[in-house]
């Protein structure tokens, strides 16, 4: 049985004047024994957002907010509501993290981090850990996180769909090598600590994948693990019926067991009903040809096509019951790409973990963000997930980018 | 209420004096339906090349395909929304302070009468009201394209 919680949202007002728009409740849906509070709304473009050790949140802004792309929100009297908002970095972004006394956060070419003094980033005295990144506008966000070794782990996106010689142009042939996997298409992994790196101070620790935004270190397994977002278009070939052509290819959960992985983009695509990759049609696919393919590292999990998964948590606390313990959680975006079937996704999922790998098929954990079923366009949903977080009790944070909603989810026996 | 009393005065002789009345409503008619024509064809060049990206409401998608509803873009000058049409973008289209990164494919292999087709649809749809695109603006500036 689910329990549901409805949470009043009141939509912004319209400006000074005119009536006021009406008021939307959306439900957020949750497990029995899960409870969901909004600690804060209308932040804006909330992206990735970290929970330091006292409670306080940071949050990473795609979109600034009165000239700030970080915002640090506090609940000074305890009541489980922010009462005191403040902001800093001129620049924004989509990652940040807490790690060892600093503050990471990402810009679309590189990262930043500040000193935290006590509970106090330096806001004053940002470094420079990694810059130059390439940007070309597609795909530009900077995921991050940091392993327990000093290492910082950087998603480079690849400025393209799928590296043909004329981007998303149906039947362009893919450039072979793709020239794009020398500077993007992977993960890059920088010192923590080392100041003005870029591509030649970074290694490129993982390779072939397309784009990620949600990226965590596992803990557990001691490994870096990324959601690759699949490439569009696919279905324009016409090679499978509509219905199967729009869960294609598999939105990946991929795991970086040593440096050098490689997941195959752009040459390949992993097709979650046969449980392999296989050639895509710019390469030569038919759909069923696996040719290089065959070398290629599998994804640990093949989520449907398109639902863009935009964070990734392993959960570590305590909180939750024991079958959450070291499980992964992500948070879909939600799909624009699966025309002429409805879009997908605008949940946080649940993927049960044991001895470093999946226990059990992925459930959705927390549902009703779109605010109603049936979208047709990713415009229509109220809310988006994007970032997760674990507080220090063991809750769990969500974020949602389009009105810029922070939720926080307790369990309670 | 004013347009129905407008109506409702144009008629009311159209019924006393059918006979007479009778060339002129077919004449608007003849008029209206090719201005429909035209945005019907343009739907279906719509859904064909533009929905999947630009979705069928015309909201486009968040930091990656622009929306069509109410832009510069789509509600200024022609020249430049058929150029759009037939170059594409490489992206960073910047629409009030929103910027979308997505690449657009060229679309010049649609025809003159296609693009001023979709293009009719498009300024007349999703809430948008503006004039007609004809053939004859698309081979003008599809002549200064190439």
């Amino acid at each position: 049985m689910k329990k549901v919680l409805f949470l009043m949202v009141a939509f912004a007002l319209a400006a000074a004047g005119s009536a006021q728009k009406p008021t939307t409740d959306v439900s957020i849906s949750l497990p029995a024994g899960f409870s969901s509070t909004v600690m804060a709304k209308s932040l804006g473009r909330a992206r990735h957002l970290a929970v330091n050790s006292n409670g306080d949140i940071y949050v990473r802004l795609e979109r600034l907010k009165n000239g700030n792309g970080i915002l640090r929100l506090r609940d000074k009297n305890g009541d489980g509501k922010i009462d005191d908002t403040t902001g800093f970095g001129n620049y924004v972004g989509t990652g940040i993290a807490l790690k060892g006394g600093y503050l990471y956060a990402s810009s679309n070419t590189g990262v930043f981090r500040y000193k935290m003094n006590g509970t106090e980033p330096d806001v004053a005295h940002p470094e420079t850990i990694v810059k130059d990144l390439v940007d070309r506008g597609q795909h530009n966000s900077k995921s991050i996180t940091l392993d327990n070794a000093g290492n910082l782990y950087v998603n480079i996106g690849a400025p393209s769909n799928a590296c043909q010689g004329q981007d998303r142009v149906t039947g362009a042939p893919g450039q072979d090598p793709c020239p794009l996997l020398e500077i993007a298409g992977g993960i890059w992994q920088f010192k923590a600590d080392k100041q003005n790196q870029s591509y030649a101070e970074g290694v490129r620790y993982a390779t072939g994948i397309r784009n990620v935004v949600g990226l965590d270190w596992n803990t557990a397994t001691n490994t870096l693990f990324a959601m690759q977002h699949g490439r569009d278009g696919l279905q324009d070939y016409k090679i499978f019926p509509d219905s199967i052509a729009v869960e294609l290819p598999a939105e990946e959960m991929l795991e970086v067991s040593k440096a050098g992985d490689n997941f195959g983009w752009p040459y390949c695509f992993y097709n979650q009903f046969e449980a392999k990759k296989v050639l895509n049609p710019e390469y030569g696919g038919d759909g069923k040809k696996v040719g290089r393919c065959a070398d290629v590292k599998p994804p640990v999990i093949g989520f449907p096509g398109h639902m863009a998964p935009n964070g990734l948590l392993f959960y570590t606390g305590s909180q939750f019951p024991d079958r959450y313990k070291n499980g992964a959680f992500v948070a879909f975006h939600g799909s624009w790409n699966r025309t002429p079937l409805n879009q997908k996704g605008f949940f946080v999922v649940f993927v049960p973990f044991k001895d470093g790998k999946p226990s059990g098929d992925w459930e959705v954990f927390a549902n009703g963000f779109a605010g109603k079923e049936n979208i047709t366009s990713p415009g229509q949903a109220v809310y988006r997930p994007c970032g997760l977080a674990q507080g220090p009790d063991g809750s769990l944070y969500v974020s949602d980018d389009v009105k810029g909603t922070i939720w926080k989810i307790s369990y309670k026996k | 209420m004013t347009k129905v009393i407008f109506v409702a005065c144009l008629f009311f002789p159209v019924l006393l004096f059918a006979q007479a009345k009778k060339p002129q409503p077919k004449a608007r008619a003849k008029t209206g339906s090719l201005t429909t024509v035209s945005i019907d064809r343009g739907k279906t060049v719509y859904s064909q090349f533009c929905l999947s990206c630009h979705q069928a409401d015309g909201s486009g998608v968040p930091n990656m395909n622009p929306p069509l509803i109410k832009t510069k873009w789509v509600l200024g000058p022609k020249t430049v929304l058929i150029q759009q049409v037939l170059k594409g973008s490489q992206g960073k289209v910047e629409i009030d302070g929103d910027t979308f990164h997505n690449t657009m494919p060229a679309q010049a292999q649609l025809t003159d009468q296609q693009i001023a087709d979709v293009l009719s649809f498009v300024r007349n749809s999703f809430g948008n009201k503006a004039s007609m695109v004809t053939p004859a603006e698309v081979k003008v500036v599809r002549a200064k394209t190439k």
